[in-house]
């Protein structure tokens, strides 16, 4: 459902109990939601943006940007999702990529080069863990909530979908694909400044073959938040950059 | 509170020059400056955390110190070479002239840091880190001739408690300072500190301590605490005499004194 405010001031309280839920007369609508009025939002996203930016080891600041702008991508995303089967089922379920949920034994007897094999050593490679995804804070809508979460979450399985590392490199990569994709301003600006700390010769590789790939991918490609994953381990990498229309990677 | 200040520690001056925009700075040094401490003064700084306090406490002992020897320098001028080296054996230029600081905090983490910064400023002599509890203080009747708490006293639950405390430890004579956010009662410039404290700030927290909710607690626990003429009373209550206040930009922050007789 949608946070409604009582009224569009902050009000000073004296003598109040302190519960911030009530901090406006507006309520947590999940676990870990902070209700912010609209002057806090443009705060929070400049103040993000300008952090993320000076000290690229706050990925906290990377998603509280996300949040904060994604009021018009988010809907999209979310509609597109109640529009598809399987978008629809994955809102209903509402599954999570978590460690405890993953059987990872099981995904590291699969056969090499399907999904659930790849993306394990994707993870080992890297050294990563899908644990590390920042819960939603300041999503005003619990659903939509859910949406970013889900995004989030599935952020490694872009990485092995299009066969790319978690350097700067890579990341620029599978923001550009996910810019195209969700339309979330933070992909885009992450997708504009991110190549600013690359070097020249990377720079090259980046404008010339993989961008041009990214962009045609994620423009070619149906919406990546409608794959219910979860589902999918045993099916094999390549068939579902097939299915889904990304091309192969360069 | 004490996680919060756990969180909040090594960020706490970083987030205060942010959210003051530097003027706690100078309530601080307004604040020593009233206190107006000659040396051999022995201050015990409660809540005193990160250090603010302390160090300007010696800085300005110092500099009185320096006044005081280079006026007995002048005064020596008469005296032959022999005699003024002579001087010097007695004198041990103690540039502190005995002054002392006890920084009392409840919370390891910030005396952890005000230790490191002590360190990094170079501050080294006259100075003590004791952890302890504004509401049952580790020492004995009598023994300070100043106590200060800065920005702690509305972090503490029994605040009566506190001011009994402080009494306790200070010597005949003493003196109680408290520098602490206050009540504006100028309407517009309430309104406006509201906005900013309560739009700004979680914010600030959330951005340069990735702390929404302890700066969200810290805006809220301002508002819930006495305004000056309440802490006034209290602070007479606990038996200090002579008791004022001094508002700072019209009572956004007040600085409250008292004397025990």
């Amino acid at each position: 459902g949608r946070a409604r405010p009582s009224h569009s001031e902050p009000r000073g309280r004296d003598g109040g109990g302190g519960e911030e839920e009530e901090m406006e007369g507006w309520q947590q609508l999940y676990p870990g939601h902070i209700p912010t009025s609209p002057l806090q939002k443009a705060l929070l996203a400049a103040g993000s943006a300008v952090m993320a930016l000076y000290d690229p080891y706050r990925h906290d600041m990377v998603a509280v940007l996300g949040e904060t702008t994604g009021c018009l991508a988010l809907p999209n995303l979310r509609d597109k999702m109640k529009n598809h089967p399987e978008g629809y089922r994955i809102l209903q379920e509402r599954p999570r990529i978590r460690l405890s949920t993953l059987d990872m034994a099981r995904l590291q007897g699969l056969p090499d080069g399907s999904l659930g094999r790849e993306y394990v050593r994707f993870l080992e490679d890297n050294k990563v863990s899908p644990d590390t995804r920042m819960p939603p804070k300041f999503v005003d809508d619990e659903e939509l909530a859910y949406v970013i979460q889900r995004y989030r979450e599935v952020h490694d399985l872009m990485h092995t979908l299009l066969g790319m590392p978690t350097n700067m490199l890579g990341e620029v990569v599978v923001k550009w694909f996910e810019a195209i994709q969700t339309g979330l301003p933070m992909c885009v600006l992450g997708a504009a400044f991110g190549p600013a700390r690359l070097s020249t010769r990377k720079l090259q590789v980046l404008a010339t073959e993989l961008v041009p790939w990214a962009i045609r991918s994620g423009l070619n490609a149906s919406c990546v938040l409608n794959v219910y994953y979860e589902q999918r381990w045993e099916q094999p990498v390549e068939s579902l950059r097939e299915e889904l229309g990304i091309f192969p990677p360069p | 509170v004490y996680q919060v200040f756990e969180n909040v520690a090594k960020k706490y001056d970083v987030m205060n020059d942010s959210m003051t925009l530097g003027i706690h700075r100078v309530w601080k040094d307004i604040l020593v400056h009233k206190m107006n401490p000659c040396p051999g003064t022995l201050l015990l700084d409660v809540a005193g955390g990160t250090g603010d306090i302390a160090f300007r406490f010696i800085n300005y002992v110092r500099s009185v110190r320096e006044r005081q020897l280079q006026r007995k320098l002048k005064d020596h001028q008469n005296l032959s070479w022999q005699e003024i080296f002579e001087s010097y054996q007695k004198d041990k230029f103690n540039s502190l002239g005995d002054s002392q600081v006890v920084v009392c905090d409840i919370n390891r983490e910030m005396l952890k840091v005000g230790k490191q910064k002590a360190q990094h400023l170079g501050y080294s002599e006259g100075l003590s880190w004791v952890l302890g509890n504004a509401e049952e203080l580790p020492f004995d009747d009598d023994k300070f001739d100043v106590y200060t708490i800065a920005f702690g006293i509305r972090n503490v639950t029994r605040i009566d408690l506190a001011l009994q405390e402080a009494y306790r430890v200070l010597k005949p004579g003493g003196r109680f300072l408290c520098l602490e956010f206050s009540h504006v009662s100028n309407p517009l410039l309430s309104r406006l500190y509201d906005l900013y404290s309560f739009q700004v700030i979680p914010v600030l927290g959330e951005v340069i301590a990735g702390d929404w909710r302890s700066y969200q607690y810290l805006v809220e626990s301002i508002r819930q605490f006495p305004p000056q003429e309440e802490l006034k009373a209290m602070i007479e209550d606990a038996g200090f005499f002579k008791v004022d206040y001094e508002n700072l930009n019209s009572g956004i922050v007040a600085i409250h004194s008292g004397f025990k007789l």
